[in-house]
């Protein structure tokens, strides 16, 4: 269980969390929501010790993540940032084995290779293991970074808009091998969504903010609602219920 | 294969010089040959092999932890700064202090970049041209303000002996001190995959749990290091370690510990057949290596930054 309780964080005298409680639990899907600048990725970064909070504090299950090595909390939590752009030419095969880095240190044995080879298989990136990023498309480029986060390993996956990029067919198959990644081998992950209706379909557990502040936070059902959903994005929304899946309509 | 090839221009390198050793004396010196060979012969090849390989390293290194190809101890201060240095240890301690000299070199080397990074930090536009002409500026105000110091104190054919980087006064025991960029080199080998994950960025570097900012400082340290070192020994070569890190890695990509045995050697290579080449030139005179270094890496530098603008202006 990731829990964050009262974080704070103000840039140049805007606030852009105040006083927030969150609670990522473990063995879940958990999805955070919410429209632009309402401080999803602020808070994703301060879950992940990549931005330091003004007041509040982050636990990872009994780690204290501001106390913590660094090392230890990298063989426990990965996360993956938005708009990855890298000045360093590496093939993905590489970026991929660096994932490994925390626990091997760069020296990979047997077990590491393995791991490293059934993520770039998982992500379908075989045919450009050898091919450096700036020679992928956007979307096998964000393929690349998320199998390097899954070859980290780790009990808890952080994923900032991992949909990025990604067109209608592999943001499913992401969102399916996300859910099995929770199902099948215990992970917990959370994932900042553009799109509330793959939130709808995927997760467990929904975290809605806005302007810095919990909206809401609950399963599904408690948040995919038409009061909730107008109030977080602050336009009209409906939602239809096809086959049991709840489907927020909001286009016109 | 490379390595090889950097074997036989070695070797060839043993048999060029006005004394009378030839290529094919090498193989059953007479008494007095192989006194030349082992006082000035083989010292100058070890020098070149030393600054070649060792300041390419920094190069490289410098290149990947600042995410900036056009980032490297010579177009950012750090060779002007060690100077700089170097005349400030002349001037307190006399010219005989070597092992001042080096620490003041290296205390000014240090200093020097980080003032730089200092400033790169601050510029809004950090693409290729913009850093580029930002540190060779720096770096030509650092000189000027040593160029000043050194006229008013009647110093400046000592500068030129830190300024142009030469191998002709490697002889034996006169160079020994070049032996302490083998260990910081190499240390810089052990580090190659922390420099790598830096050079990725702050974000990737925690996530992956290396301390971004320690393994910056140390990649500096070891950077300053080298290039002081070299310039209180040799001298400066110039673009050096601009130009070898960037057409090696243009090539084989920026995974440092698969780069960094390739930019040794063929940083090694190109001092090598700088110093040979400048020997045969205007034989039986010399033309130093920083020299033709110098010409040919001010080419180079100017095809590199051309690429970088056709690219940005694609973009």
């Amino acid at each position: 269980m990731i829990e964050l309780s009262g974080v704070t964080k103000t840039y140049d005298g805007q606030a852009v969390l105040t006083e927030v409680d969150v609670t990522i639990p473990r063995g879940r899907l958990t999805a955070l929501v919410g429209p632009n600048g309402a401080g999803k990725s602020t808070l994703f970064g301060i879950a992940s010790r990549l931005i330091v909070a003004d007041a509040g504090h982050v636990t990872v299950d009994d780690l204290d993540i501001a106390r913590a090595r660094n090392e230890e909390v990298a063989r426990r939590l990965a996360v993956l940032r938005q708009d990855n752009t890298l000045a360093a030419r590496l093939s993905v095969a590489d970026l991929v084995r660096f994932g490994r880095f925390p626990h091997s240190k760069g020296r990979l044995t047997a077990d590491d290779h393995r791991i490293v080879a059934a993520a770039i298989a998982e992500l379908e990136l075989e045919p450009f293991r050898d091919r450096f990023l700036d020679q992928l498309s956007g979307g096998q480029r964000q393929r690349a970074f998320i199998a390097m986060v899954l070859a980290q390993d780790t009990d808890y996956v952080l994923l900032d808009e991992p949909l990025n990029n990604l067109d209608l067919r592999h943001s499913v198959q992401m969102m399916r091998r996300l859910r099995s990644l929770v199902d099948d081998h215990a992970k917990t992950i959370a994932l900042v969504l553009h799109d509330v209706n793959f939130a709808s379909a995927h997760a467990d557990h929904i975290v809605a903010l806005r302007d810095g502040i919990v909206v809401a936070q609950g399963p599904p059902e408690q948040i995919i609602t038409p009061e909730v959903l107008s109030e977080v994005y602050e336009v009209d929304v409906s939602v239809l219920d096809h086959d049991g899946q709840r489907v927020a309509v909001y286009f016109r | 294969m490379g390595l090889a090839a950097l074997c036989a221009a070695g070797w060839l390198s043993l048999g060029v010089g006005v004394a009378g050793v030839g290529v094919a004396d090498l193989l059953s010196p007479t008494d007095e040959q192989l006194r030349i060979l082992t006082t000035s012969r083989i010292p100058r090849l070890i020098a070149i092999v030393l600054a070649g390989a060792s300041l390419s390293i920094a190069g490289l290194i410098m290149q990947r932890i600042t995410q900036n190809r056009f980032v490297s101890p010579s177009t950012s201060g750090t060779t002007e700064a060690a100077v700089l240095g170097v005349l400030i240890a002349t001037l307190v301690f006399g010219s005989t202090s070597l092992t001042w000299k080096m620490l003041i070199a290296i205390g000014f080397a240090i200093g020097g970049t980080m003032l730089f990074l200092q400033m790169l930090s601050r510029i809004r536009h950090r693409d290729g041209l913009v850093v580029a002409l930002v540190g060779l500026m720096y770096g030509g105000v650092i000189a000027a303000a040593t160029t000043f110091v050194a006229y008013q104190r009647d110093l400046l054919q000592f500068l030129e002996i830190w300024t142009a980087g030469s191998f002709s006064g490697v002889i034996e025991n006169r160079y020994e001190a070049l032996f302490i960029v083998a260990p910081v080199a190499l240390l810089g080998y052990l580090f190659a995959d922390r420099f790598t994950v830096v050079g990725l960025g702050a974000d990737f570097a925690t996530n992956l749990g290396v301390n971004y900012q320690r393994v910056l400082y140390s990649g500096l340290v070891i950077v300053s290091m080298i290039s002081a070192v070299v310039v209180v020994v040799i001298g400066a070569i110039p673009f050096l370690g601009l130009i070898v890190p960037n057409i090696v890695t243009l090539w084989m990509g920026d995974n440092l510990r698969r780069v960094l045995p390739v930019t040794a050697l063929a940083g090694a290579g190109f001092v090598l057949a700088c110093d040979v080449a400048g020997r045969l030139i205007r034989y039986p005179y010399e033309i130093s290596a920083s020299t033709l270094a110098g010409i040919i890496g001010g080419v180079v530098f100017i095809g590199l930054i051309m690429r970088a603008a056709d690219r940005a202006g694609a973009r």
